[in-house]
């Protein structure tokens, strides 16, 4: 090692790879919640920028004591989740459609190609008039709001399964249907549900967009009241509501893909 | 049963790929065929199992498969094509749901398969746990769930690495010694040929044509590599395909 032009080879490789930390996600929301804490506190930021998040607590706690929490959260959810059940599956199913026959392909991606960049909020008022004022138009809203992304997502997945898998399965006989169900579906599952991640976040967004048009309860109504009233923290404790929903969402996925992609290790 | 083709011709567009094929595929044989890359011999096994048409001429399946029979002609392919969601049981069972055998029957015949290729134990596994020459023993063992009339085997081994590839290649002697069955085995691996085959047809570079059938006498559980008869067929099976695989080599290139 004495010999000047005898050296370590210098290592280059590593990175690119993040592996999981846990808690990390945590402690950024506490820091930020912090600072606005300690910063509202201090009066380094004022009242009317920001409002004090033990203050917007406290509305969270009059909220949930009230009962009117539940009045607002249990209409969202219903709207939600009828909206979204029927997008994602008409939408899988058209999905798979458009991916298997190649009439109902080309008839049917220049369609939603034409439809997946309209703002749904703008059509409202047309589904007020095709399915009345009350909750049909929302469920409409929000389904024709999942619909696209889901159909996109699952025909782009189908299209990725292994022909090879395909070929396989009619090497030994399989009718149309065992292949479809027990090889195409299980096969495009995983562009399927991150297409879902997606298409579930839109669903809430639409719920939101719908319930601020018109709606007497609901989250996205409590949000525009107290919005047009200039109470920030009952604004935000609504805002707080919808971000919780989207992690719930979001972590009942997960939940889905560990169970039904567990093959993927 | 027997498999013939009388006088394939087939073409992808302009490009010409096979030329008059005739071959008979004869009860209880193993029928090898070798030639350079691109030669059309993997679509002649497609054609052979109904899974390409070709543009000319005809395969025939001559008499009845036999008794218990699910599925005449199966396919083992050269990347497993295993279902990655399915455990091995699971696999070797897509191929019988559709043929109503009975939940009983069903299990019997897997556990029967699954013995006979020496993966009882791995039963629960999924694919990706196995490895290369694991996945193709289970690929194996799903086409014998079906007793094949005829087994298509694509390059089976191309994908594994040599000591596996010899491993297999004994483990396929040793299931047709028990119990013969017919065979056509595609390979661009001479060595393979001459151990497995009764019959080696011979395929030029494109547009693939029969250039010579080799048959070779010596019983499979007796074939060593060593052996100097086996050796001679080999080297002149080489000094046929060498030109051949020169020239489509080189034409490859200017495609």
């Amino acid at each position: 090692m004495s010999d000047p032009n005898t050296r370590p080879v210098p290592f280059r490789g590593g990175g690119f790879a993040p592996r999981p930390r846990r808690g990390i996600g945590l402690i950024v929301f506490i820091a930020l919640i912090a600072l606005a804490e300690i910063g509202t506190r201090t009066g380094w930021i004022t009242a009317l920028t920001l409002p004090r998040p033990s203050d917007v607590l406290a509305t969270f706690g009059e909220l949930w004591n009230s009962g009117l929490l539940f009045k607002h959260l249990q209409p969202s959810l219903t709207r939600l989740i009828v909206g979204a059940t029927l997008g994602a599956s008409v939408g899988i199913s058209v999905g798979v459609l458009i991916a298997l026959f190649s009439y109902i392909r080309a008839g049917l991606v220049p369609l939603v190609a034409a439809l997946f960049p309209i703002p749904k909020i703008a059509l409202l008022p047309l589904f007020v008039i095709w399915f009345g004022i009350d909750e049909g138009s929302k469920y409409a809203l929000i389904a024709f709001g999942t619909f696209t992304p889901t159909v996109v997502a699952t025909y782009g997945a189908v299209d990725n399964v292994d022909r090879g898998l395909i070929r396989m399965g009619q090497s030994f006989g399989l009718t149309w249907f065992s292949i479809v169900r027990k090889i195409v579906l299980p096969g495009a599952m995983p562009g399927i549900l991150s297409g879902l991640r997606v298409s579930l976040a839109i669903a809430i967004i639409l719920l939101v967009a719908a319930e601020m048009l018109g709606a007497e309860y609901g989250i996205g109504a409590y949000i525009l009241e107290a919005g047009s009233l200039y109470d920030l923290e009952r604004l935000f404790a609504g805002v707080v509501i919808l971000s919780i929903l989207g992690v719930l969402v979001s972590a009942g996925i997960t939940r889905v893909e560990k169970r039904v992609l567990r093959w993927r290790g | 049963m027997e498999l013939r083709l009388e006088n394939v011709c087939h073409a992808y567009g302009e490009t010409e790929v096979l030329r008059d094929i005739t071959l008979t595929v004869p009860r209880g044989r193993i029928v090898c065929i070798v030639g350079p890359s691109g030669c059309g011999k993997s679509t002649l096994l497609r054609m052979m199992g109904g899974l390409e048409r070709p543009d000319r001429g005809e395969v025939l399946q001559v008499g009845a498969p036999p008794q218990g029979c699910l599925n005449p002609l199966t396919y083992v392919f050269q990347d497993f094509a295993l279902l990655p969601w399915r455990s091995v049981e699971g696999n070797v069972a897509l191929a019988l749901e559709d043929h109503r055998t009975g939940r009983a029957r069903q299990a019997e015949i897997i556990s029967d398969v699954l013995s006979r290729t020496n993966l009882t134990e791995f039963a629960r596994a999924l694919p990706r746990q196995l490895s290369g020459g694991m996945k193709q023993r289970v690929a194996i063992a799903r086409a014998l769930a079906v007793n094949p009339a005829v087994m298509l085997l694509d390059e089976p081994l191309s994908a594994l690495d040599a000591q596996t590839r010899a491993l297999l290649m004994d483990d396929l002697v040793g299931l047709w010694t028990r119990a013969p069955f017919t065979a056509v085995y595609v390979t661009h691996n001479l060595a393979e040929a001459v151990r497995l085959g009764h019959q080696i047809v011979v395929l030029s570079r494109r547009p693939g044509q029969i250039r010579e059938v080799v048959e070779i006498d010596a019983p499979l559980e007796a074939r060593d590599n060593a052996d100097p008869a086996l050796e001679a067929k080999r080297e002149h099976l080489w000094t046929l395909m060498r030109d051949e695989a020169r020239a489509a080599d080189a034409e490859l290139s200017h495609v």
